[in-house]
């Protein structure tokens, strides 16, 4: 089995947002930028069928140099090789297309996509790569097995999950419970001295739909200080005479 | 043209979210001079969609279509589309929304935005608010293609009453065995629960709690409140709770009007999450803990203590206000 695991690179879920040139653009400043979560648990399920199947495992990133580092990380917890696009990811559509563009020359069986980046949230990538390539797909993926080419994947849905069997080419939207945290890996040395010596190719862009584009970003309005109540009693009388929510 | 609005229902039943995107749908429709035409899969009240100013709705009436399945519906509502010359399409930010609009967008070669906060702010060029970085800030988007699919997130927007008649037609989509590729073998989901993206109210608790054997009080506490419950992420690590009712950057948005944290001290990546609810109480032992800071009201105390007090009030507020 053939597996290309798409990384996002984004900011630390732990930052703090901040928009410059006149909030037009994200303020990358003073950030760390990781591998985006729901990626990194598709990618570590992507070490297990390489572990348990002997599935070969590529990553894919739409980046400019920059998304070095983070792809060498993903390299450093056991991915084969890596591609990355030389472009600014700056819509789903775009991005899909690129990566839809190295999957149709590398006869992939599985591709594994984060549901969402944690930093654009736009939700698009996997759906629009799956359609553009006519393979099957799964969103909100938490479980994912492959017999042969038989896969069996549960996906969150509101409220419950839903059991779905389907068949490779396979396209998921990967989310936490695909592993669980404590499978997370953390690279050790001789994974990142190896990781250095791993290919990593660099393609030039397609030219490609931008169907989206962001003009301006703000920020939440900051909260008024909270209002400390003494009671129970007082709490329920706030909530529906002033706050008018029950 | 028109504009084009999924309303999803559920054993036959309109959810209430489809009378939100419908509300939303009729007001894209007001700025765009145009009219709102529905499409329902297999409901049997889509007459009520009148009320929200829709004013066709198109039925799917299909067996095979009685469990959601992506592909099939985002083809079907693709078609929808290309017959009714659609101009914009709308749709909820519920788990299956997310996943038929990229198909979608993929089909009709459409921009699509999620989360979407607001009624667009101008029609050309055409451009919506939405949240972004998990919900730390918001994005004013452009969408530059010719249709346009929105998904609005969950009671940012409300019900609007808009009466119209909604004449009801009968559609069906031409759909193949490819469709129906991706099968169900089993749905898991308690009955009559509420759910975190359909509630009004959700209560949420955290690793102040101190075992999963307190979740009694949650729960009794979120059935007093017609709510839904949830944790926060260590306390999914751990196993207490169901992944599906992490709230967070990594988990679920929570977008409530009222949204109950008890024993969470408030970590950037949950206040993050849950920054898009109306109002916010804290209820937790430690005054320094992040989450006051955050928070609309707070009662700074054991929540032991506290909640098996508040079910008690919210009792007798509910026996004088029936």
């Amino acid at each position: 089995m053939k597996i290309l695991v798409c990384i996002s690179n984004v900011p630390d879920t732990t930052s703090k947002i901040n928009f410059t040139d006149g909030d037009t653009k994200f303020d990358t400043n003073g950030v760390q930028f990781v591998i985006n979560p729901n990626d990194e648990f598709g990618l570590t399920r992507a070490m297990w069928f390489k572990e348990k199947q002997g599935a070969t495992v590529h990553i894919a990133t739409v980046g400019e140099a920059s998304v070095e580092p983070t792809m060498r990380k993903a390299l450093a917890i056991g991915a084969d090789e890596a591609i990355r696009i030389n472009a600014v990811p700056t819509d789903g559509f775009f991005v899909a297309e690129q990566l839809a563009n190295v999957i149709k020359d590398g006869a992939y069986d599985l591709i594994i996509a984060g549901r969402e980046s944690i930093d654009y949230n736009g939700g698009m990538v996997p759906g629009i790569l799956a359609t553009l390539l006519g393979m099957n797909f799964v969103n909100t993926c938490i479980s994912l097995e492959v017999e042969g080419t038989t896969a069996t994947a549960i996906r969150e849905i509101d409220g419950g999950k839903e059991t779905v069997q389907t068949s490779l080419p396979l396209v998921i939207g990967g989310q936490k419970g695909l592993v669980q945290e404590s499978d997370l890996k953390i690279p050790n040395m001789r994974g990142i001295m190896m990781a250095r010596k791993k290919t990593l190719t660099v393609i030039e862009p397609v030219g490609a739909t931008v169907a989206t584009k962001d003009v301006k970003f703000d920020k939440p309005v900051a909260k008024g200080s909270v209002k400390l109540v003494n009671s129970a009693e007082e709490l329920v009388e706030l909530l529906h005479n002033e706050a008018k929510v029950i | 043209m028109s504009v084009l609005v999924y309303t999803e229902s559920e054993n036959g039943k309109l959810k209430k979210s489809a009378f939100e995107v419908a509300s939303y749908a009729k007001a894209v429709a007001d700025q765009l001079g145009s009219s709102v035409t529905a499409i329902s899969f297999n409901a049997t009240s889509n007459d009520e969609l009148g009320t929200y100013g829709v004013s066709k709705v198109l039925n799917v009436t299909d067996d095979k279509l009685a469990t959601f399945n992506a592909l099939a519906y985002a083809n079907s509502i693709a078609q929808a589309a290309k017959n009714e010359n659609i101009q914009v399409i709308i749709v909820s930010s519920s788990t299956n929304s997310k996943f038929l609009a990229p198909i979608l967008a993929a089909k009709l070669k459409a921009g699509y935005v999620p989360n979407v906060v607001a009624a667009p702010e101008s029609a050309s060029p055409f451009t919506v608010k939405r949240t972004t970085f998990s919900n730390k800030g918001f994005a004013h988007t452009e969408i530059t293609t010719e249709t346009k699919i929105i998904g609005v997130s969950n009671n940012s927007f409300g019900l609007k009453e808009n009466a119209t008649t909604a004449a009801v037609e009968a559609f069906n989509a031409d759909l193949s065995d490819a469709d129906f590729s991706v099968k169900s073998i089993e749905i898991d989901k308690v009955a009559g629960q509420v759910t975190i993206a359909d509630a009004d109210i959700v209560v949420s608790g955290g690793r102040g709690l101190k075992g999963p054997e307190n979740w009694g009080m949650i729960e009794d506490l979120a059935e007093v409140l017609g709510a839904a419950t949830a944790c926060s992420k260590p306390v999914s690590d751990m196993g207490w709770r169901p992944h599906g009712e992490h709230v967070g950057q990594t988990g679920k948005p929570v977008a409530a009007n009222l949204y109950i944290a008890i024993g969470i001290s408030g970590a950037i990546q949950h206040l993050a999450g849950v920054s898009s609810s109306k109002t916010k109480v804290v209820i937790n032992s430690d005054p320094e803990a992040p989450f006051f800071k955050a928070a609309d009201y707070g009662i700074v105390g054991d929540a032991f203590e506290v909640v098996p007090k508040l079910i008690e009030k919210l009792k007798e507020f509910k026996a004088q206000n029936a």
